[in-house]
């Protein structure tokens, strides 16, 4: 495999961020292949169209997904990338790694691929980009003996699970996401290893509404860290901050001159709710009124800490746009306790529910959020025995398409017209 | 594409190893063929129970039925045709049965 001309790419190497295709020539000294990356991506550059055909099923013998099969289709130009398959590796809970795994796994990779990576993909996992067909069991047999290290999912299954680093280096989170996490992993292997779903389904854990994850907006199942306490005061450290011996937001700010911190403009009077005031030099919550929107505890982390009582609001249905349009996870449990102790249990619980209901009813390549839609909200809930409240819903309907069921209204829905007719004659 | 042939027949396939002209070539040759390249020892009658279901399916409906509709039909669960095909349902099975290749964002 030759060198390729690439000066549409060559420009890609000027300026100041670290340049993908710098990186990808140092790698073609190794690894010749690199070379028809290259190749490839500069005729898609000039045609302005991709050059990898449909599709693509590949994997190995008792998964039913975690690879992504590709090929290209100029594969006489580019040998290279002929197979140019993904393999998607479970990573570990946020991220932490040693020097030593990283050094074997890419021994792993450079033997058995084109030593290209992607740390990591959207969904979390270690994503090793490009090797043939052949390559794929001897890659996972020493994935799995030699690294310990399993696949991640993809197909219609659970994905491979993610979490913020939560109580591992963030002093707000407010259950453990990290266990959470690699021991709902472990639990679902199954479920992430042989597509049994509808579609896909995907859980995120973040430690609280900060939500770094974006649970919100990218999992099927939400699990975002709270509390229902009181948000812990340090007065003294207020003082601190109002005194200007604290740098407001840690010094996120710091880059541009703001002026002087004024507690009043950047936290009381941009609190949501309005429950927060200064009250003869001391900061006071009315945390009743709080929505936990985690603002002032951003602005001051050095003063207020999340409450004690902690546990996690569980949302349900987040979606990019196909087919229905995008959605956000809708809440369905304001606060469930989330903790190891009890193995997860409650979490769990919920989870399965939620599976065994849309396994029965979820159309094919259906996600949930789209099962909930069609439903309804209302049927969602009675269906996960959750009992409607006012926090279920950002305003009530406005239209009065109400659906009343049979046992709820007096004499029920079998009426005899010649009995009306009795009393208004037609 | 490649052109492969088995015990006197021929098959057309794609990359992957998919029937291009789907159950049109299928016949007892290309099931022998693909049991070999997807890790089954021996073809019992479970495998031609699930191959069965999965064409009659196919037939009626034009697509691949739904994983927990092929467990239904079959009585076998998930974690059982896995056991009769490693690959899974859709890698193993579809491809015995000379379905086409499943799509998506798989």
């Amino acid at each position: 495999m030759a060198k390729h001309e690439t000066p549409l790419l060559d420009q890609l190497e000027s300026g100041p961020w670290p340049s993908f295709v710098t990186d990808l020539k140092r790698q073609a000294e190794k690894k010749p292949e690199c070379w028809d990356i290259l190749g490839q991506v500069e005729l898609s550059y000039k045609d302005r169209i991709t050059h990898w055909k449909h599709g693509g099923i590949v994997g190995v013998f008792g998964y039913g997904g975690g690879i992504v099969g590709r090929y290209s289709d100029v594969p006489k130009q580019f040998p290279g990338v002929e197979h140019f398959h993904t393999v998607r590796v479970a990573q570990p809970a946020s991220k932490y790694y040693s020097t030593k795994h990283l050094r074997h796994l890419m021994e792993i990779w450079e033997k058995h691929g084109s030593g290209m990576t992607n740390f990591h993909g959207s969904t979390g996992d270690i994503i090793l980009l490009g090797t043939r067909t052949e390559h794929l069991e001897p890659l996972f047999w020493d994935l799995t003996h030699d690294l310990n290290q399993d696949l991640g999912g993809s197909g219609s299954n659970l994905r491979t699970p993610a979490n913020c680093l939560g109580q591992s280096r963030c002093e707000w989170s407010c259950y453990d996401t990290e266990e959470c996490c690699h021991q709902l992993t472990i639990k679902y292997q199954d479920e992430i290893h042989r597509p049994a779903f509808p579609y896909k389904f995907k859980f995120k854990f973040s430690g609280c509404p900060n939500d770094c994850v974006a649970a919100i907006a990218r999992s099927d199942v939400a699990v975002i860290g709270t509390w229902k306490d009181n948000i812990r005061i340090d007065q003294a450290a207020v003082k601190e901050y109002i005194a200007g011996n604290y740098p407001s937001n840690g010094g996120a700010h710091s880059g541009r001159d703001w002026g002087k911190f004024d507690i009043q403009k950047e936290v009381v009077d941009l609190c949501p709710t309005k429950c927060m005031w200064m009250e003869g030099g001391e900061l006071k919550i009315d945390d009743k009124e709080c929505t936990r929107c985690m603002h002032c505890i951003n602005v001051m982390p050095r003063a207020l800490r999340p409450g004690v009582d902690t546990g996690a609001t569980v949302c349900v249905g987040a979606k990019a746009p196909i087919l229905d349009g995008a959605q956000f996870a809708t809440l369905i449990v304001p606060f469930m306790k989330i903790s190891a102790d009890n193995e997860f249990e409650e979490l769990i619980e919920f989870i399965e529910k939620i599976w065994d209901w849309w396994m029965e009813v979820g159309k094919n390549r259906e996600r949930v959020g789209e099962t909930m839609q069609r439903v309804g909200l209302p049927t969602f809930l009675s269906i996960m025995g959750v009992d409607p409240i006012p926090q279920h819903v950002k305003e009530p309907r406005s239209n009065p398409y109400v659906f009343w069921k049979d046992e709820e209204v007096p004499g029920g829905f079998e009426r005899d017209v010649e009995e009306f007719r009795r009393r208004h004659a037609a | 594409m490649p052109t492969l042939e088995h015990n006197g027949s021929t098959f057309q396939v794609d990359e992957d190893g998919f029937l291009l002209k789907g159950m049109e070539e299928w016949n007892d040759n290309w099931v022998d063929y693909v049991k070999s390249s997807e890790g089954i020892s021996e073809l019992t009658d479970e495998h031609t129970k699930v191959i069965d279901a999965l064409q009659e399916y196919y037939k009626k409906n034009g697509i691949a039925p739904m994983v927990r509709i092929l467990s239904k039909t079959t009585g076998f669960p998930l974690k059982r045709i896995y056991e009769l095909f490693p690959s899974g349902p859709g890698k193993g099975a579809c491809k015995m049965a000379g379905l086409p290749k499943p799509t998506g964002c798989v």
